[in-house]
């Protein structure tokens, strides 16, 4: 298979992979997006490019992956269901493939209602499992969700998301294993603080057969503070920061935080290459992309292919 | 029920500024139930009228008070025929569809919402209303363990909850249930989860609101 994208052949050798993430700019400033490609080019396997984050107007992410593709970086298209229908969202899946984007991640998204502009309507027309199976049954089938055939299939890698800290706890792996049969060929989890917590989650998924089955890139993010790990810890969905991680970022002097949190998460990735089902690390360097090299090669994952 | 909320007497004022005559109209079911909009309201609405008219130094309004059953069905409105005749305008403490049945009934009359319609609930205890239903027209409740994850999950989830939900409440809302972590509890407590293992295929909104208002019509009954 020619089209099969870098994402793709990394996982599929059994190396550990790597990816990063790039939140296109709140403007129409393609330079913002190049910088970005310049600084982690070379040191990561593919990059997410977020979709309207936190609800939040952004420029798209089909084209900041086209301006990524063109930098040299291989992207990996973020698309959440609250934006858009069903209709809009496979045109843009077409679209996208014609520009050259060969990995996807299906998301719900968060709710307007935490971005700029909460009085939006949503949309919500499928969910995250609907576009999962659609990309899917556009890639394998040829046909998209009315069955009619396409003209040419967008073959694209399918990722998905996992929280393993949102409850409830016991029925995620069950919908990990629905995201897997719905067309999942990768897993991007959700920031993790609490490793006892994931790899709990990790061995009911190993236990049901699961990591055979999909590839699960293990999410980090480095901490610049100790505010900014207590920030999550309240206001954002869905993430579990545990307190002796707080107590952590706040046991040494401020100008020394960033330090530490860069610590934590070098710590954090060493222990996640060493646990089964562990195919990779997702690094979510949320504005501080100039970080992800200096991680990456400490981390001894360096020369990236 | 239909469960909705009486207008900011600021905005009832201004949308009755044009009349000097009217007639506040109350509806004695669903909007009664939720203190919107049944007699006691009417009385009180007109009183309320009457003392910003004072207080502002403006003529006092002429209200006429009455409440119908149920507004939303002709049988009842026809008794507000005379009433309505003999004002300028309508105040309908009605939900939308009480509003707009007396506007089809009355072409001349001009009627006015007195209330903001909000959804389809329940009375929770006395005096909290939770939204249950959005009339989707094709009920799945019988697989959700009877609780509808189109209304009450706030992403309308259909294949399990998103990664927001934490200790049981929404992402969006720290007072709000999580509907999956409900639909997950109950279907447990039933010996139903495996209902949530199948793919659930993505709904069609035809017979809901996308497909452009619905009529129903049941021939056997049609005289
Ligand atoms: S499935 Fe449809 S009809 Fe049933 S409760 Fe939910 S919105 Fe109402
Ligand atoms: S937290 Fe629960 S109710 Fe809220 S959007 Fe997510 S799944 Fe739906």
């Amino acid at each position: 298979m020619t089209n099969i994208s870098n994402l793709q052949k990394v996982l599929k050798e059994g190396k550990f992979a790597v990816t990063a993430e790039c939140g296109p700019p709140r403007g129409a400033n393609t330079a913002v997006v190049n910088k970005k490609a310049g600084l982690i080019k070379g040191f990561v396997d593919a990059v997410n490019v977020t979709d309207n984050q936190t609800a939040i107007v952004r420029m798209s992410s089909i084209a900041a992956c086209s301006h990524l593709i063109q930098a040299g970086c291989e992207p990996i298209m973020q698309m959440v269901v609250r934006d858009r229908n069903r209709i809009a969202l496979q045109s843009d899946i077409l679209g996208a493939w014609s520009l050259g984007i060969k990995n996807i991640l299906c998301l719900s998204g968060d709710h307007q209602t935490f971005g700029s502009q909460p009085d939006a309507l949503n949309v919500f027309d499928i969910d995250s499992m609907h576009l999962i199976r659609t990309v899917k049954n556009m890639r394998d089938e040829g046909k998209d969700m009315s069955g009619f055939n396409l003209d040419e299939p967008p073959r694209m890698f399918i990722g998905a998301a996992a929280n393993p800290f949102a409850d409830p706890f016991e029925y995620r792996v069950i919908r990990l294993a629905k995201k897997i049969d719905a067309g999942a060929d990768f897993i991007q989890t959700q920031c993790i603080y609490n490793m006892d917590r994931f790899k709990k989650w990790i061995r009911l998924a190993d236990d049901e057969g699961l990591t055979d089955k999909v590839h699960i890139l293990a999410g980090v993010t480095p901490l610049k503070s100790a505010g900014m790990a207590k920030y999550m810890k309240n206001k954002v969905a869905g993430m579990d920061v545990p307190d002796s991680v707080i107590k952590r970022m706040e046991s040494v002097p401020k100008e020394k935080a960033s330090e530490e949190g860069i610590k934590i998460c070098l710590e954090t990735i060493a222990e996640l290459r060493e646990i089964k089902g562990v195919h990779g690390i997702h690094l979510m360097a949320i504005e501080w992309e100039e970080k992800v090299a200096e991680i990456v090669k400490n981390a001894g994952l360096m020369p990236r292919s | 029920m239909i469960v909705g909320e009486q207008k900011p007497i600021a905005e009832i004022m201004e949308i009755i500024e044009p009349y000097k005559k009217i007639l506040i109209l109350g509806c004695g079911t669903c909007v009664k139930t939720c203190f919107a909009g049944g007699e006691d309201e009417v009385a009180v609405l007109a009183s309320t009228i009457r003392l910003v008219c004072k207080k502002d130094g403006k003529e006092i309004k002429k209200i006429t008070e009455q409440t119908v059953e149920r507004q939303c069905e002709n049988e009842f409105i026809q008794e507000a025929s005379q009433n309505i005749s003999q004002n300028e305008a309508v105040l309908s403490l009605a939900c939308g569809a009480g509003v707009q049945a007396i506007a089809k009934r009355f072409p001349k009359a001009p009627v006015l919402p007195g209330i903001n319609t909000t959804f389809i609930g329940i009375q929770e205890k006395h005096g909290i209303f939770t939204e249950e239903c959005q009339g989707c027209g094709d009920c799945k409740l019988g697989r959700f363990g009877a609780i509808c994850p189109i209304t009450r999950c706030s992403k309308k989830l259909l294949n399990g909850p998103c990664g927001g939900s934490q200790k049981g409440k929404c992402e969006v809302n720290a007072n709000t249930d999580c509907a999956w972590q409900l639909i997950i509890d109950r279907l447990t407590d039933l010996g139903q989860l495996n209902n949530l293992i199948d793919y659930i295929p993505p709904k069609n909104w035809q017979s809901s609101i996308s497909g452009g208002p619905r009529t129903l019509i049941r021939e056997d009954h049609i005289v």
